[in-house]
């Protein structure tokens, strides 16, 4: 019963006497490796040169700001609770009346850990997140020879000063 | 008995020369080795260890030394020191009858003397590279045997029968040669491929005999256990081989041998063959430098054949899969052996009915 109409019937003829003595297909294999010689390297020379990330790519976390520079995240939780990996640990604090122009709503995370060692970078946290407050990005995770080194703390991922700014530039700009 | 103490240090010289030579570039022959088959690939080589990885087979040696030295419970502990050392051994002996160069002549207080590029002219050269040859199969199954191990021993056993299949070969196609010019002196046959034209025909043996040296050229791989006849080497690298057991240098040690074998079967064919350091053209240059200076021209010519060869050998390695072990027998016994027969009859003829 034919499946497919790209079926080939094997060629089980006797080997002809050029094929026998094998030299010309020897040669033959010799003029494509000589060809390959000259042909574009497929190698990237890391760290000179680097492979671009496709815009979806799902790096290291980052605690997302808006554009007056509060954080958006309330420690509602969610992202704790979406994570497979039980990586996200967190502790919620109440905004005091002076800190209006930190924190968005009053509600807010005081200590927002992440173990790095046990995260899968799936992601789930992102799409968990209903305040749009992590994100992943594009920086690869680094590596140490410690472990301590692997629980990033709020402050190793929240976005910092400079890049509130060339946020808002950049909405101003496509505004 | 007087000692010629001129003779003696001349002698001491170039045996230094030549063995720290050939260990040097059987070392880079493992880069470019790395290289070559990087450009066949699509690839760059290594890069890092320096411009271009050229100190790579200094970091490689490095890294062979720190290793830990494993010695088998069970094994016979002096054979199994002695194997690579064995190996390495024949690999350099072979290097001693090859003429580098032509003789040139320097001029002492006593007068001028003549100085030869070659270690030792015995008159039944090519015999004695023969049997040298076989004596280093010795290193490969003892390597086997010594190692205590059923696997090794039977790696070891295929690559002896491979090896002496196509010894058989190499000598008979090596007879045709030898009626041709009359001599198994190498300095003899360098010197009647003087020039590269000579009487209406070329005087390089490649031109005379080339049925016989493609067969040499394929005993030639066989008996450097090189691709695609390297299925002694390929158990070691799969499961397992003669090379299982050994550790750190003496692993290194093999396979450097390995590399120095590749470099002076590079020149014995380039003697035997390619006219050794002759070139065309060549009294025209005699006559216009000096003697000294001549003599290194030939011996740049003759390492420029060599490298070539090397890299036709590592060519070949990269291109080609490599064979099984019923297949390199059959190859052995019945293809080269009829043919070499077949090539030692008609030059036979030939020289007995056209030349004489």
């Amino acid at each position: 019963m034919k499946l497919t109409d790209r079926s080939v019937a094997v060629d089980r003829s006797p080997m002809t006497f050029s094929e026998r003595i094998y030299i010309p297909g020897i040669l033959k294999g010799l003029k494509i490796t000589l060809g390959h010689m000259f042909k574009k390297k497929a190698t990237i020379s890391y760290p000179e040169q680097q492979r671009t990330f496709a815009p979806v790519f799902r790096g290291l976390h980052v605690l997302n700001r808006d554009e007056e520079g509060r954080e958006k995240c309330t420690a509602c939780g969610l992202c704790a609770l979406a994570c497979p990996a039980e990586a996200i640990t967190m502790e919620a604090a109440e905004r005091l009346p002076g800190e209006e122009h930190l924190y968005r709503e009053e509600k807010y995370a005081a200590k927002y850990e992440i173990n790095m060692l046990r995260c899968i970078f799936c992601g789930n946290c992102e799409e968990a997140c209903p305040k749009d407050a992590i994100y992943l990005s594009e920086t690869v995770m680094p590596a140490n020879y410690k472990r301590d080194y692997f629980v990033f703390k709020k402050e190793d991922m929240l976005l910092t000063d400079e890049q509130v700014k060339a946020k808002r530039l950049k909405l101003r700009k496509e505004q | 008995m007087t000692i010629d103490t001129f003779l003696l240090i001349e002698k001491i010289v170039l045996i230094l020369i030549i063995i720290l030579a050939s260990m040097g570039i059987a070392a880079y022959s493992t880069w470019a080795e790395r290289k070559v088959a990087a450009v066949m690939q699509d690839r760059v080589g290594p890069n890092r260890a320096g411009p271009f990885g050229l100190l790579q087979p200094l970091a490689d040696g490095g890294k062979l030394f720190f290793k830990e030295e494993i010695v088998p419970n069970n094994s016979t502990k002096w054979l199994f020191m002695l194997a690579p050392a064995l190996f390495i051994f024949t690999s350099l002996l072979t290097s001693a009858i090859i003429p580098w160069g032509p003789d040139f002549t320097i001029n002492t207080a006593d007068g001028s003397r003549t100085v030869s590029l070659q270690v030792a002219d015995i008159n039944i050269g090519i015999l004695y590279f023969f049997g040298v040859v076989s004596v280093g199969l010795y290193g490969i199954m003892l390597g086997g045997w010594a190692s205590n191990n059923k696997f090794s021993l039977l790696s070891s056993i295929r690559a002896a029968s491979q090896a002496i299949s196509y010894e058989l070969a190499l000598g008979l196609s090596l007879i045709a040669v030898v009626m041709l010019t009359g001599t198994m002196s190498l300095r003899e046959i360098t010197a009647q491929q003087h020039g590269f034209w000579a009487d209406g025909y070329f005087t390089w043996n490649v031109f005379k005999q080339p049925l016989g040296f493609i067969i040499f050229l394929t005993c030639t791989f066989a008996e450097l256990n090189r691709a695609p006849f390297d299925m002694a080497e390929s158990e070691s690298e799969l499961n397992t081989g003669f090379l299982l057991e050994y550790s750190s240098m003496k692993m290194g040690m093999f396979l450097f041998a390995e590399y120095i074998n590749m470099f002076v079967s590079s020149a014995i064919l380039s003697t035997l063959f390619f006219g050794g350091y002759n070139f065309p053209w060549m009294d025209q240059v005699a006559q216009a430098v000096p003697s000294g200076v001549f003599s290194l021209i030939c011996v740049l010519v003759l390492m420029a054949k060599v490298v070539g060869f090397i890299l036709f050998f590592m060519f070949v390695r990269w291109t080609l899969p490599r064979f099984r072990f019923d297949q390199i027998t059959r190859l052995g016994w019945l293809g080269l052996i009829p043919l070499a027969l077949a090539n030692m009859l008609i030059t036979g003829a030939v020289v007995l009915y056209v030349l004489n």
